[in-house]
């Protein structure tokens, strides 16, 4: 492709770009939806729920003993390893963006 | 005797060891249970955090595992940080470690995903270019153009259908996810992160973006990798979610 | 008696609620009688969003108090200077009436636990808890109010008494007084003393804000009542009287209702307040 060739295929791109962000802006399309985010991780000053409950089990924090029970929506899906995508493997951490601790 | 913080931290976070000696109740009696009080609130504070940062991993295992998940990974993890609202960093490394979800494979990019949205709802606000900023860049400049996007704007790339799953376990009438990857761009155009599937290179396009490549460098390299890349449907994207806040045309 | 014009904190003489982004909304539209809100710092530590634009935009409405959860100032490693330097942001920007912390730890080792941990009370904690409230004092350059904990345990190496060591820390570092009654309450009842008799105990004309919230019933190995300070139910009538005890002594104080845990809808938490504003109302007449 030539210079003036790719220019043209950008400016395009980009024309087709402008007049379709201007037809459906996103915000429209899902305002009021956060997917709980909003509520994570709140810090507080409370207690929690007293003398017995998840905090004394001690098989909560041995990991070898933890054994996966009945699952949530996981089991509707059928989606076995190595789906699909193995070229694609060693790019994942280079494209996330980092998480502030 | 003395009670010092590491002995108190020790037998707070294993429940196995005997409660600290010199703690009483007001006969001076072994405090025994009293002690619970801070096991369990350290405990159940930091499994409500872990669900509530990951609700789409909770109803994906569902929630009991997720108890126990988050009984573990609080001890393997405690925060390293006041700020809850970040508490999880480590959980999608933490998750692919775990032999016993070996089949679940896409668990840990689920949870970047979910992670990458609290960091896109906390990130600081910016404004977005006008509407009409990119028509007026003449064709020749746009080439040599760079795009600054916004800090709320987040890539989680995946070799698994992660679109797909998060959609299907966050909306009501989603199909079932189908084998095959998928890349997701999050943008926030006010107040709410919105995650939205990218096109083939869409991903790699944005990447060059952020890392300083002009309009032209960035299609060229992502062209190298993914012929038929649709330009105009990722800049959408972007426009859409008002994503853009600087456009610096070099030269 | 303290000279009703004037408070140990900004907070106006009057009922607050803590704030829940669930109630945004509500708060705006029908505040009833509450006039101030208190907020937990470390939810505001983020670089903007939501968080921040509600912040801002209650802020034009109501008195606001930051109330911190993550300082740490009861523990034995220094303070995190980075997370001082956020709450100095924090106060900067939204200027706030009044900012508190609690007499706690929560963050050993560089692990941050989530939970107002106990420490006993000796001159050694003495002499830290001081240096570490002279440095928050210093860094966010101003006085700041120091929270009664609930306890359910006691340390055998104590040597004081709860009020008299937020007295003295309140006398060497010019530091005042958050009161919660709830608090005092709970603490009394688990290891069994007089509620009015810490009242009496302590330092009321350095109180510049009182907490209630509800509290949860557990018990301990022998059967004796242990209480939690859950913050998920209403204000108990021992509670509400154990307040007025205190009024009568202390003259009008700024009230906060906290509720933490199981969040309720907005006419509940705005009822709380308004039986925390009438008290005072009664009080003032």
């Amino acid at each position: 492709m030539s210079n003036t060739t790719k220019s043209l295929v950008v400016a395009s791109a980009v024309a087709a770009a402008l007049s379709a962000a201007a037809t459906t802006p996103v915000a429209a399309q899902s305002k009021e939806k956060c997917y709980g985010v909003s509520l994570a991780g709140q810090n507080d000053c409370a207690a929690g729920p007293g003398t017995t409950c998840a905090g004394t089990s001690v098989t909560d924090y041995q990991g070898n003993a933890w054994t996966l029970v009945d699952a949530g929506s996981c089991e509707g899906m059928e989606l076995p390893a190595m789906a699909d995508g193995t070229a694609r493997k060693g790019s994942l951490k280079a494209l996330t963006r980092d998480v502030p601790a | 005797m003395s009670v010092g913080e590491k002995h108190f931290i020790q037998a707070m976070m294993d429940p196995s060891l005997p409660v600290p000696e010199g703690l009483s109740d007001s006969q001076f009696r072994p405090a025994g249970r009293r002690f619970n009080v801070y096991r369990n609130n350290v405990a159940t504070s930091l499994t409500a955090a872990m669900h509530t940062a990951f609700p789409v991993i909770t109803k994906l295992l569902g929630k009991e595992n997720m108890d126990g998940l988050s009984g573990m990974y609080l001890r393997a993890h405690p925060p390293t940080s006041p700020i809850m609202m970040f508490y999880g960093a480590d959980f999608p490394v933490f998750l692919a470690e775990i032999k016993q979800l070996d089949h679940l494979g896409y668990l840990a990019d689920i949870a970047r995903l979910e992670l990458a949205l609290r960091t896109s709802y906390h990130a600081a606000d910016a404004q977005p270019i006008p509407a009409d900023a990119l028509a007026q860049i003449a064709p020749d400049d746009l080439m040599k153009t760079q795009i600054t996007l916004s800090p709320s704007v987040q890539l989680i790339a995946s070799a698994w259908p992660i679109y797909d799953i998060w959609r299907f376990n966050t909306q009501d009438d989603a199909p079932k996810p189908n084998a095959g990857a998928q890349d997701i761009l999050i943008t926030r155009p006010e107040f709410d992160p919105i995650p939205q599937l990218l096109p083939a290179g869409g991903a790699d396009w944005i990447m060059g973006l952020m890392q300083g490549a002009t309009i032209a460098e960035a299609h060229d390299k992502t062209l190298e990798t993914m012929p038929e890349f649709d330009l105009g449907a990722t800049l959408t994207l972007l426009l859409q979610g008002g994503a853009i806040t600087h456009l610096t045309t070099k030269g | 008696m303290q000279d009703s014009n004037h408070t140990n904190s900004g907070l106006p003489l009057a009922a607050g609620v803590g704030y829940k982004p669930q109630h945004f909304t509500q708060l705006l539209d029908a505040p009833g009688n509450v006039r101030w809100l208190e907020i937990h710092a470390e939810n505001y530590m983020g670089d903007g969003g939501r968080p921040h634009a509600q912040l801002r935009r209650l802020s034009e409405q109501f008195a606001m108090s930051v109330h911190g959860v993550g300082l740490s100032i009861g523990g034995e490693a220094p303070l995190d200077t980075d997370h001082l330097a956020r709450l100095k942001h924090l106060i900067d920007w939204l200027n706030p009436a009044s900012f508190s912390e609690h007499l706690a730890w929560s963050t050993h080792d560089s692990h941050f636990y989530n939970d107002l941990l106990a420490l006993p009370y000796t001159n050694t904690t003495l002499a830290r808890i001081c240096d570490h409230i002279d440095q928050v004092q210093t860094v966010i350059g101003r006085q700041m109010l120091l929270e009664n904990p609930s306890n359910y345990l006691a340390f055998d190496e104590s040597t004081w008494a709860e009020p008299e060591f937020l007295t003295e820390i309140s006398q060497r570092t010019g530091c005042g007084l958050l009161l919660d009654i709830n608090n005092v309450f709970v603490s009394a009842t688990n290891l069994d003393f007089s509620p009015q008799g810490y009242i009496d105990a302590f330092a009321l004309d350095k109180v510049g804000e009182i907490h209630l919230g509800g509290h949860d019933v557990d018990e301990d190995d022998h059967g004796d009542t242990l209480l939690i300070d859950s913050h998920g139910s209403e204000v108990v009538d021992p509670v509400w009287d154990l307040l007025d005890y205190t009024l009568e002594r202390s003259g009008p104080l700024p009230i906060l209702i906290e509720w933490d845990n199981d969040v309720p809808d907005w006419p509940l938490l705005a009822a709380e307040a308004e039986r925390a504003a009438s008290t005072l109302q009664m009080r003032a007449v």
